[in-house]
């Protein structure tokens, strides 16, 4: 500054002339050019990203929303005695074996009778599902004095005729390049006309199980396996997470054990799923003998794999509760463990509850570790029990992506559906408890 | 249900316990009036005499209930008639013990059963039955015992609270180990399997291998299936598909969380924010649906229009879904550092005349980068381990390929092919699933352990 040689800084006559405001005013016009760019990308980021939200909502519920219906057609039964029970007896087992099918197409010989070649036959036969059958002889075995009468009744269509009535094939494409070639649509559109042909409410969708045809295929069994493996799985993680944060929170010593715990929690809270799915099946399944594909063996994975959640949301949870609390209880000479579980427990179940909520709609998700324990075997009983084996909602949504009818693309969207809506509920009941619970000290 | 009625019983025999000991407690001191003469509430003497009651029983329960199956077939083999067994390798007689259990619990039908085979299954249902009736038995009995040995030890005197209390201690201890246990867990299992596996294959012939087809010959003299593990396919195409995801990821999270953190008016954040998160939400199957099923076939047409050979299983569908569902994860933990920045270095940054954006780019990215950083790697950890997507949107052939557009498998999508389906569990195809699945263990493990410490410290810097 006092160095006498320094030029005063004025001498400069650009400087002079040209003072720092001038430089900033120069500056100005490309400076908030930048800004605006910049602005404009993070408004373009976070709208990529909500449409990307809207985009995958869309797609799944364009696709979904047809299988909540099913094509029914009305047949004319005849419920012929000669068919059904030759021998008169009314015999359980020989209504259980009967050959309902013949009456079927007795019933579409008897509709379209100009069809008399062979081939033709079968195909005609086709557009009835095979599980049409079935339906008669639910009825039949409900209520045998149907047998000798004659009843129209509406029955299952197979899944291509599904398929064109939802216009999912097209029908003015070139015969070889579709999979319902001229005289079906014929057949169809003579059904139609007849009012032989509707769209119902598809309810054998919530009531059967998995089925490799279809417009059989159900997720009652996904979702009795669901809410099994669900259920087990809070049974053991919610003692688990809420005893373990409790201790580590309140009780525990600070000192390297525990903090080998703390960190060992955190790291498994972002091992792959799919490494659980390694575990239970090296140590659940083959050391211990749990059997495979059970919702028991399922909630063991997904328990270990949404602890962490529980516990690191069940410590936060009693952070959030303010020591005067404890003091008071300790005052008034209660033990700790009064205190915890008379006082501080009740004061952080909101949060704990919120927690759990949260991991079970991570396990609900949860597909990865479960096809690793063999939950992904084809099942067409419905589960009654934690040792049946099961499959769930997401591993039947793989099951069904991976299969290759048309068809099943409608339902695996729909079981879709219905999985999301289980997770919102379970989010929203997670944000309401939150809300109305919440304290602040 | 028959198979509940014991538990049931069990839980009545505790019911009762705490009963009676809360009961003899009150009488020790003759009558509720005087209950301050008890060390401790009454409750805990009904609790002390519960645990007595139910300790001893349980152990009994699962240590039964662990050794029982192999007691059972033991039993069974040793009655298994010699002219059927000899001869069998060990592998063929667990067959047959399959067999035999299977029969038993009607898994399969009796028909084409050998007699032999059908008396060694109804030996087999018989003596479950008895092992149940035994097992039962002793644990009602321990628990009666354990009752009635606690109900005569209640005196005024006895410190019922302090022993039920260590009690509860000890069992929150063993709930907080149950973290450490699985830990060990997936070590163990992972790593035993895995040297079984190097084994049969050595291991630079694995992490260095650039051939794999894992199809081993069932018969000698089948042809062509010899079996190649060397990884680095697997290795490249999860690198391809995570750097993908990330490439989606990163830019449109970091800009998204800076956004709403710096810019966005409060109502269309508390809007955005959530539905962002939707995505996080979002079981990963419904992404692979997604897609296989629409982004694949887009991608494929649209680079067909220009002129591009798209594979139907391209590594740019997964990498591209994988990367929306990573979105949220990568924002989030963004928001939350760029919160964390205090708001002094923006004041300071305004008042020198900064823009936002300067603001942003030059001091609160700086200031944050530890956590961003620290995020970003939690985020491609996350990306490596991914499942369902790959497995549903990517391929199954190993291309040690940098084309996004060819199909590439991953680690995930193998162990998962080669564990799905029937196989027997020491061939070295199916423990090549476990050394894949300790490479992704080991790799994941040491990225989050960098990413959480690099994020404590930057959280501590600024608290």
């Amino acid at each position: 500054m006092n160095n006498p040689v320094a030029v005063p800084p004025f001498a400069n006559p650009d400087i002079a002339t040209k003072r720092v405001i001038d430089h900033v005013n120069a500056s100005l016009k490309r400076r908030y050019a930048a800004e605006r760019r910049f602005r404009a990308m993070g408004l373009a980021a976070v709208a990529l990203g909500l449409l990307f939200v809207t985009v995958l909502f869309v797609d799944i519920i364009s696709k979904g929303y047809t299988a909540f219906q099913q094509t029914y057609i009305q047949l004319a039964i005849s419920f012929d005695p000669e068919v059904i029970d030759p021998e008169g007896r009314r015999d359980p087992e020989a209504l259980q074996g009967a050959d309902y099918a013949k009456l079927i197409r007795a019933a579409l010989k008897a509709q379209f009778p100009e069809v008399t070649d062979r081939q033709d036959l079968r195909a005609l036969s086709a557009i009835m599902s095979p599980g049409a059958p079935q339906q008669l002889q639910h009825m039949v075995q409900a209520d045998p004095s149907l047998i000798g009468q004659t009843q129209s009744v509406w029955l299952i269509a197979n899944d291509d005729v599904d398929m064109v009535e939802k216009g999912q094939i097209d029908r003015h494409a070139a015969e070889a390049d579709r999979r319902v070639d001229d005289r079906t649509l014929a057949w169809l559109d003579a059904l139609s006309a007849q009012g032989q042909l509707k769209k119902g409410f598809n309810t054998g969708f919530f009531t059967t199980g998995d089925s490799r045809e279809p417009e059989l295929a159900g997720i009652a069994g996904a979702l009795a396996g669901t809410f099994y493996t669900l259920l087990l799985t809070l049974a053991m993680s919610f003692p688990i997470g809420v005893g373990a944060a409790l201790y580590l929170e309140e009780f525990a010593p600070k000192n390297r054990l525990t903090d080998l715990i703390e960190v060992n929690i955190n790291n498994l809270a972002a091992v792959p799923s799919i490494v659980f799915g390694l575990l239970g099946l090296a140590v659940f399944i083959n050391l211990f003998g749990v059997p495979r594909s059970t919702p028991l063996v399922g909630a063991m994975v997904l328990t270990l794999m949404t602890l962490p959640t529980i516990i690191i949301a069940g410590r936060a949870a009693l952070k959030s509760v303010p020591p005067s609390i404890r003091e008071a209880a300790l005052g008034v000479g209660a033990s700790p463990l009064q205190a915890q579980f008379h006082h501080v427990l009740p004061l952080a179940m909101p949060g704990m509850l919120t927690g759990a909520i949260i991991g079970m709609a991570q396990a609900l998700g949860e597909t990865a570790p479960l096809l690793m324990i063999g939950m992904i075997a084809f099942i067409v009983d419905v589960p009654h029990g934690f040792t049946d084996p099961a499959t769930v909602l997401p591993v039947q949504i793989y099951l069904w992506a991976d299969s290759p009818e048309r068809a099943f693309v409608e339902r695996t969207s729909a079981a879709i559906m219905v999985l999301l809506a289980f997770l919102m509920l379970m989010n929203l009941t997670a944000v309401l408890l939150r809300r109305r619970f919440e304290r602040r000290w | 249900m028959s198979s509940w009625m014991p538990l049931l019983a069990l839980l009545g025999v505790l019911a009762l316990a705490y009963h009676l000991g809360r009961k003899r407690a009150v009488a020790a001191v003759g009558g509720p009036t005087h209950i301050s003469a008890l060390h401790s509430l009454p409750g805990y003497y009904g609790f002390y005499t519960a645990l007595w009651a139910a300790i001893p029983a349980l152990l009994i329960l699962a240590l039964w209930s662990g050794l029982q199956d192999q007691v059972v077939t033991s039993l069974v083999k040793a009655q298994l008639p010699t002219e059927m067994t000899r001869g069998m390798s060990e592998g063929q007689l667990g067959l047959l013990v399959n067999d035999v259990k299977n029969l038993a619990t009607g898994k399969i039908v009796a028909g084409d059963a050998s007699p032999e085979v059908r008396a060694a299954a109804d030996h087999y249902a018989r003596l479950k039955q008895i092992a149940r009736i035994a097992l039962w038995g002793l644990v009602l009995a321990l628990a009666l015992a354990g009752m009635s040995l606690a109900v005569n030890r209640i005196t005024p005197e006895l410190r019922a609270r302090n022993g039920v209390e260590r009690t509860v201690m000890v069992i929150l201890m063993a709930f907080s180990s149950v973290a450490i246990l699985t830990t060990l867990g997936i070590v163990l299992s992972v790593l035993f399997e895995s040297l079984l596996f190097f084994q049969h294959i050595p291991w630079h012939e694995f992490f260095f291998g650039t051939e794999w087809s894992p199809q081993t010959a069932l018969r000698a003299d089948q042809v062509g299936s010899t079996g190649a593990f060397g990884a680095v396919p697997l290795f490249a195409g999860t690198l391809l598909i995570s750097f993908i995801a990330m490439l989606v990821a990163v830019p449109i999270g970091l800009m998204a969380a800076i956004y709403l953190a710096e810019y966005a008016p409060r109502n269309v954040r508390s809007v955005a924010k959530p539905v962002l998160e939707i995505l996080a939400g979002i079981p990963t199957v419904v992404y692979g649906f997604f897609a296989a099923l629409t982004v694949a076939p887009a991608i494929r047409g649209w680079g067909e229009a220009l002129g591009f050979t798209v594979a139907s299983e391209s590594a740019l569908a997964a990498g591209l879904v994988m990367g929306i569902m990573i979105i949220p994860f990568v924002s989030s933990l963004s928001d939350d550092v760029i919160n964390a920045v205090p708001q002094s270095m923006r004041d300071g940054s305004y008042a020198l005349g900064a823009t936002q954006s300067e603001t942003v780019t030059r001091v609160i990215l700086p200031a944050a980068l530890a956590g961003i950083v620290g995020g970003i790697l939690l985020a491609v950890s996350r990306a490596i381990g991914e499942t369902m997507i790959v497995v549903m949107a990517a391929g199954m052939s190993a291309n040690l390929t940098a084309n996004p557009l060819e199909a590439v498998t991953t680690v995930t999508v193998q162990i998962v092919s080669l564990l799905t389906g029937d196989q027997e569990f020491d061939s070295p195809k199916t423990l090549a699933a476990f050394a894949l699945g300790l490479t992704l263990f080991v790799v994941t493990l040491i990225l989050n352990v960098i990413a959480l410490h690099i994020v404590r410290r930057y959280r501590e810097q600024y608290e």
